[in-house]
């Protein structure tokens, strides 16, 4: 008995000893995975490590489901499972085999904590893991990822992948994580020199920071080389960020003229103070999510296209409201403008009160297709597909607008009633329905620009609200009842505020452009482009 | 038609009267408490979720058979963020309504605008919204966190975990980013790092184009240092700022980001998958494990009827402020505002992550800190907390005009800013 129990303890003794002495390496994936829920970040960053080192397999799919947070403890027995969601039902498979364990309760299992730091060991595991995919798009990847450690171990592991790499693209991104590492590495300073110059190729802030890294190095002759690149690398940037600026005011500016223009219009036309203006252009935020919302339910499948499906939706929801607020209450307060002012205002406080009963004060989620997420870079320029797709949308709408005042019947007779009314009026025009048309249009412009501003600013009752004063800003700016005004005008503030944003700052460039349009005013007090005729005149 | 109309003003009148009435005769039995949240305007976002709660409190209090064995009552008003407006319903709230006590207020400035009117009329507010400190009155109770029990905690976590070397301080342009930034800018000096590595960076309130702000950071992190941005922005402004960080490609394996303003009610209005991996610290999240949570979440899902609510660190305050309150008034024996001030000192309840809240001498509570990461659920997953509870500190011992004070509303002291280096209480209350 006595010997039994001595034996007993010898051996858990040495299992003891042997998981603490041997390096875990040696240990099979099995005994690792055991280990992975325990201990700090730093000890389990290490686990991590070991995974990737066994060389097994079955190592890539395990640490992809440990990065993706689907791992998980059961609280009973201890058991790691992966688990794949789906709504509300849980289902676990073991991590190693694939084999599925069945559906269990989302408290059962207790999920296996990733912060940043262990994210990092993991990526750094796989991209050592992933170097001879077969997957173009993993070796990149990988490339990238040993980009970021620097991690002069891989020196070999990419030497080999680059001797069978056929891929130009592949073998360039394989080729900047060697000198990465080189720099990391004791490498002879000659190598390190020419690390250097294939590094400043390239002008990602990843690479910025590891050149900057390098200035501070040891060698004079790595330091000198560093210093020299970062410094080209600055002045390449330095003569990008004036083409920075202005792509960002334009975006900036295509974001005003969208909310601007309508009220341009309406503005414009029947000389209407549409203080609703901004609420109309939150109904057009929250159609789109209310189509998302239902394509989300019934048509999954078309969710890429939501947007275009809530475009024309939006431009007839928020038209009909607007068409309803002519007939409802401004029509009634015909040339008693301060009248309007204070009825459109309570409207929109109507408005948003509504909103908020039906949607609730909180933010609505709206999704963002894939064609509008991510960035793509042209030189030091990194352009976002949001921003792009919306410039593009302005000047679509711009361009739609503008053909349908001068080239359709009814455009014609807007012209004519915004010249003159009353001679509109003595040529047979019914001026009433012309008001009716206006209003709905430019409120329905309004309701595009809020599929628009759905996707990147928040969709919550109070969307409007920030967009009303930038609105009348540009267009009181730009030249009342001028479409031209409204387009020059918002760009021209756009640029004009994002020159001034990275020197004075986004409070006091906001405050200077104020003051720059008060000044302005008392010069042209009709804007950039004044109209011209009998009824502004008098 | 006239005839209706004379009708319905009729009826109107009667309702009125008797409602009034009503109230009247009720008052002997209830206890009345006032709700001071903005229901309407840009606050709403936040503060409705928080009358919500205290009327779920509330209705449970009741359901427990009330307190002093009489029934509670919310008064309900609505300041519609409007900050002055909030002086005057804090005023109506207990003159007219007769309050015992007020669960309100979001914003510094909304505090700051009642803070004269509990104090004249000698009533008492919780207020559940971390802050700024530099602040300690004698009616009023911080049960949201104080800077030393969010940002310190949070900057401590990414300055030993992450290695983060140079610091991002972005914020909206007001007072809650303006002092905790300059409390963590002394704090980051006094632990080493250099001027050049801090970048300070304010914005207006509801800021939505972040383009430039978001390409500074990026350059600013490209310097060879782990970077990190610690967000003091407020509400609104922080869908677009994620939404541009997500588009630039800005990952919080590189560059993360720590916010003290955004919880799970705030990422409820985004795709939070571009986001996993950037940080907030609270004292609460409604991932937090622990039985009292879970029952928490299900009372709050079973009361507001839709069970994709999420909860969030100023419902928890809310929660804590409301159980002190009723264990001080039970105490007391009375809701006498300064029988409760005295009675409420050392009241300890427990909180929802598990452990136990105390109302500290200076009016602050004890709460433990978490730093937590979002995940692509919208919820936040608890990377690290503090081994223990954080006292409230009221004033930080980080700003050089603040170091020496002290706050202590026990007898005899009474002093909300008490001087230790020159051992006078400034007259001035708060």
């Amino acid at each position: 008995m006595l010997l039994r129990f001595l034996l007993a303890a010898a051996t858990i003794a040495v299992f003891i000893a042997a998981g603490s002495l041997l390096p875990a390496r040696a240990a099979s994936l099995e005994t690792l995975l055991a280990e992975l829920p325990e201990g700090g970040y730093d000890e389990r960053a290490a686990v991590v490590t070991a995974i990737a080192g066994t060389g097994d397999d079955r190592a890539v799919a395990l640490l992809e489901a440990l990065a993706e947070g689907d791992l998980r403890q059961m609280k009973d027995g201890g058991q790691i499972v992966r688990v794949v969601r789906e709504g509300r039902t849980h289902t676990a498979f073991d991590p190693l085999t694939g084999a599925e364990i069945g559906e269990i309760s989302s408290r059962a299992a207790s999920k296996i904590r990733v912060n940043n730091k262990l994210r990092r060991a993991i990526a750094a595991a796989l991209g050592q893991l992933t170097l001879a995919s077969p997957d173009r798009a993993r070796r990149l990847a990988a490339a990238a990822s040993v980009l970021k450690t620097g991690d002069p171990e891989q020196i070999e592991a990419l030497d080999a992948a680059l001797e069978t790499e056929t891929d130009p693209e592949v073998r360039t991104a394989f080729m900047d994580a060697r000198a990465a590492a080189v720099l990391n590495a004791a490498r002879p300073t000659a190598e390190k020199v020419a690390a250097i110059a294939q590094l400043a190729g390239r002008n990602d802030p990843q690479v910025l920071s590891i050149i900057t890294a390098a200035t501070t190095s040891d060698e004079p002759a790595v330091a000198a080389a560093a210093a020299d690149a970062l410094d080209r690398i600055e002045q390449a940037r330095a003569a990008w960020g004036a083409v920075q600026n202005v792509w960002y005011g334009l975006s900036l500016g295509s974001v005003l003229m969208l909310a601007a223009i309508g009220l341009a219009i309406s503005f414009g036309v029947m000389g209407v103070i549409n203080m609703a203006h901004g609420e109309l252009v939150m109904l057009g935020a929250y159609t789109t999510f209310a189509v998302q919302e239902l394509i989300r339910s019934f048509a999954p499948g078309l969710f890429e296209v939501s947007l275009l499906i809530a475009a024309p939706l939006a431009f007839l929801v928020a038209g009909a409201v607007g068409v309803g607020i002519e007939r409802g209450v401004c029509r009634y307060l015909h040339g008693r403008p301060l009248e309007t002012l204070l009825a459109t205002w309570g409207i929109s406080l109507i408005l948003q009160q509504t909103v908020r009963s039906i949607f609730g004060p909180t933010n609505q989620q709206v999704g963002n297709p894939d064609w509008m997420s991510g960035a793509f870079e042209i030189g030091q320029l990194t352009i976002t597909w949001n921003r792009l797709w919306i410039l593009l949308f302005a000047l679509a709408v711009f361009a739609l607008l503008l053909l349908i005042l001068k080239r359709t019947p009814a455009g014609l007779q807007m012209r004519a009633v915004t010249q003159n009314r009353r001679m509109a009026e003595a040529m047979g025009i019914r001026s009433g329905w012309v008001d009716a048309l206006t209003f709905g249009l430019g409120a329905g412009i309004a309701g595009l620009a809020g599929v628009a501003l759905s996707q990147i600013d928040n969709v919550s009752p109070n969307l409007g609200q920030s967009y009303i004063v930038d609105s009348f800003m540009v267009v009181v700016f730009g030249g009342v009842g001028n479409l031209w005004g409204a387009f020059a005008g918002a760009f021209t503030l756009g640029i004009v505020n994002k020159f001034l944003e990275p020197y004075a700052g986004a409070v006091l460039a906001k405050v200077l452009v104020l003051v720059f349009i008060i000044l302005f005013i008392q010069r042209r007090p009709r804007g950039l482009f004044a109209l011209k005729g009998r009824a502004v005149e008098s | 038609m006239k005839s209706v109309n004379t009708t319905i003003r009729g009826l109107a009148l009667a309702a009125t009267l008797a409602a009034g009435l009503g109230a009247g005769a009720k008052a002997e039995e209830t206890i009345k408490v006032g709700i001071l949240h903005s229901l309407s305007g840009t606050m709403a976002i936040s503060e409705t979720t928080l009358k919500d709660v205290m009327l779920m409190l509330i209705e449970q209090q009741n359901a427990k058979g009330g307190l002093l064995g009489k029934k509670l009552e919310a008064v309900v008003v609505d300041p519609a963020s409007d900050w002055p407006l909030f002086a005057e319903k804090a005023r109506e709230l207990i003159e007219v309504n007769g309050v015992s006590a007020v669960f309100g207020c979001w914003t510094s400035v909304s505090r700051k605008s009642v803070l004269p009117v509990f104090e004249e009329l000698n009533s008492l507010l919780f207020y559940p919204v971390q802050y700024e400190g530099e602040e300690s009155q004698r009616n009023v109770f911080y049960t949201g966190a104080a800077p030393n029990q969010q940002a310190i905690p949070a900057v401590d976590y990414l300055m030993q975990e992450e290695g983060v070397e140079r610091w991002v301080l972005a914020g909206t342009d007001y007072v809650y980013p303006r002092t905790t930034n300059k409390i963590l800018e002394a704090y980051l000096k006094s632990h080493g790092v250099a001027a050049e590595d801090i970048m300070v960076n304010y914005t207006p309130f509801g800021h939505s184009d972040w383009q430039t702000i978001v390409a500074d950071i990026k350059a600013f992190g490209s310097a060879g240092k782990k970077t990190a941005v610690v967000s003091t922005i407020n509400g609104d402004a922080n869908v677009p700022f994620y939404k541009e960080l997500g588009n630039q490609g800005i990952e919080a394996q590189d560059i993360p980001v720590v916010a003290f303003s955004v919880g799970e009610e705030e990422l409820a209005g985004l795709d939070t998958a571009p986001l996993v991996g950037h940080l907030a610290a609270w004292n609460y999240f409604m991932s937090a494990e622990a039985e009292a949570n879970d029952a928490f979440i299900e009372a709050w899902h079973a009361y507001i009827g839709d069970e994709t609510r999420v909860t969030n660190d100023p419902m928890e305050a809310h929660y804590i402020g409301f159980q002190m309150w009723v264990e001080a008034v039970e105490k007391a024996g009375t809701t006498d505002p300064d029988a409760v001030i005295d009675a409420i000192v050392g009241v300890t309840v427990p909180n929802l992550t598990g452990g136990y809240s105390a109302m500290m001498p200076n009016h602050h509570i004890t709460k433990p800190v978490l730093v937590g990461e979002i995940q692509d659920d919208g919820q936040f997953e608890t990377v690290w907390e503090t081994s223990g509870l954080v006292v409230g500190d009221a004033w930080s011992d980080y700003l050089p005009d603040s170091k020496d004070l002290i706050s202590d509303w026990r007898a005899p002291m009474s002093c909300g800013n008490f001087n230790t280096a020159t051992g006078t209480c400034s007259s001035a209350a708060n």
